[in-house]
């Protein structure tokens, strides 16, 4: 027990600031809740989508292969067309994400055609192997992202996007 | 902690007077409800602000979801409500909170009047606290439509109608009020959006500084 007797009005205190704040609380909660829902939120997806790049087509040099998805950006539902660079390495088909590391910038294949072996992004010079290692000494400080991909058919089928795994 | 950090403020800017004078105000015995039950009646005004706050910021909240747009208001106000964490809840407090409000001021318009507190020198606050009333009737009208279902429509359909029997302005307000002689659509939806969150709020928030201005000044009328 401490000396330090709580005063009546200390007590008053505490218990109006008890309650108020119980009662703000129950009043902010849901609305801050309602606010920071999207962070909060499970995203599903990650069914491959076919595309029209014919599997056999693809060589050891990147090709650009766009695909159609159905996106549900919460009530607005509408058809997204992205692309993704395609090579064969061996047997096996890679996919890498077309979006710079960097602010977000679309990287093309030889864009740079003084380096016509590396991935280029235009607005600030970024480069990247093929392989999707970003160039030292270039502005992005990661590797090109990885989406799933597999031949369904003949034809190239593009999944879920995930970070590289190559490099 | 805090105390160490009020004291830092308080030491350069000496606010301690200016809240001093916010907070500490006189509480005459025949307003206060510990000490004849009955003086509940004089907190319907402090519970209409109460209110007030909570639409403020639920509204504020609301707008994060919310579309004024006639393809995209439905859906939107079905997503917020079906499909984001407490959309219920966040919006059925707007919903409701806005037919309180309004009986709140009611009720509060009914002490001011059975208690003589809009006599003189209280004349004036009479006056805004009416004009505060017809905002919050504006904000309860131009709120209704928002949601853009059917029951939205035709209220406000027929509250148009009405603005529009006035004599020889009305088809001028109808107009103002709708964008368009004979749609009552897009450019309805966006106009009620915009008065529903910006001017009448403005309006609102300028009245309430207003009324509580001149009862600071005034003092809370005396007992019957």
């Amino acid at each position: 027990m401490s000396n330090n007797r709580v005063s009546r009005r200390q007590f008053l205190g505490y218990t109006l600031t008890g309650v108020g704040g119980f009662m703000a609380a129950g009043m902010l909660m849901p609305m801050v809740r309602f606010a920071v829902d999207p962070v909060l939120q499970q995203k599903g997806g990650g069914d491959f989508v076919l595309t029209d790049q014919r599997a056999e087509d693809v060589t050891e040099e990147p090709v650009r292969v766009d695909f159609t998805f159905e996106q549900t950006d919460a009530w607005y539902v509408s058809e997204v067309t992205n692309s993704a660079w395609v090579y064969r390495d061996g047997d096996i088909l890679i996919a890498l994400s077309p979006v710079c590391k960097h602010l977000g910038c679309t990287v093309n294949w030889a864009g740079d055609p003084e380096k016509p072996n590396q991935f280029f992004c235009p607005c600030h010079a970024g480069r990247y192997e093929k392989n999707g290692l970003n160039v030292p000494g270039t502005p992005p400080l990661g590797p090109l992202d990885q989406y799933e991909v597999e031949e369904q058919d003949g034809y190239v089928a593009i999944g879920a996007i995930k970070l590289n795994t190559l490099v | 902690m805090l105390n160490k950090l009020y004291d830092w403020v308080d030491e350069r800017l000496d606010i301690t007077p200016i809240w001093r004078d916010i907070a500490d105000h006189e509480v005459p015995e025949h307003v206060n409800p510990a000490h004849h039950f009955s003086a509940f009646v004089y907190c319907f005004g402090g519970l209409t602000f109460f209110i007030t706050v909570i639409q403020i910021l639920s509204g504020m909240f609301l707008t994060m979801y919310y579309v004024p747009d006639i393809e995209n208001a439905w859906q939107s106000v079905y997503y917020l409500q079906n499909e984001v964490a407490f959309g219920e809840i966040v919006r059925g407090m707007h919903h409701w909170g806005a037919s309180l409000v309004v009986v709140m001021i009611f009720l509060h318009t009914l002490r001011v009047f059975f208690t003589g507190s809009y006599k003189k020198p209280r004349e004036l606050n009479w006056v805004v606290g009416v004009l505060l009333f017809g905002v919050i009737l504006g904000l309860s009208f131009t709120g209704y439509l928002l949601p853009w279902d059917m029951k939205a429509l035709f209220a406000t359909k027929v509250g148009i109608e009405i603005a529009a029997s006035v004599p020889v302005i009305g088809g001028m307000i109808k107009v103002l009020l709708a964008g368009d002689s004979t749609i009552l659509g897009a450019q309805t939806l966006t106009r009620f959006f915009a008065i529903h969150v910006f001017f009448l709020p403005a309006a609102l928030l300028g009245l309430l500084g207003a009324h509580f201005i001149m009862i600071r000044r005034q003092g809370i009328s005396g007992p019957l």
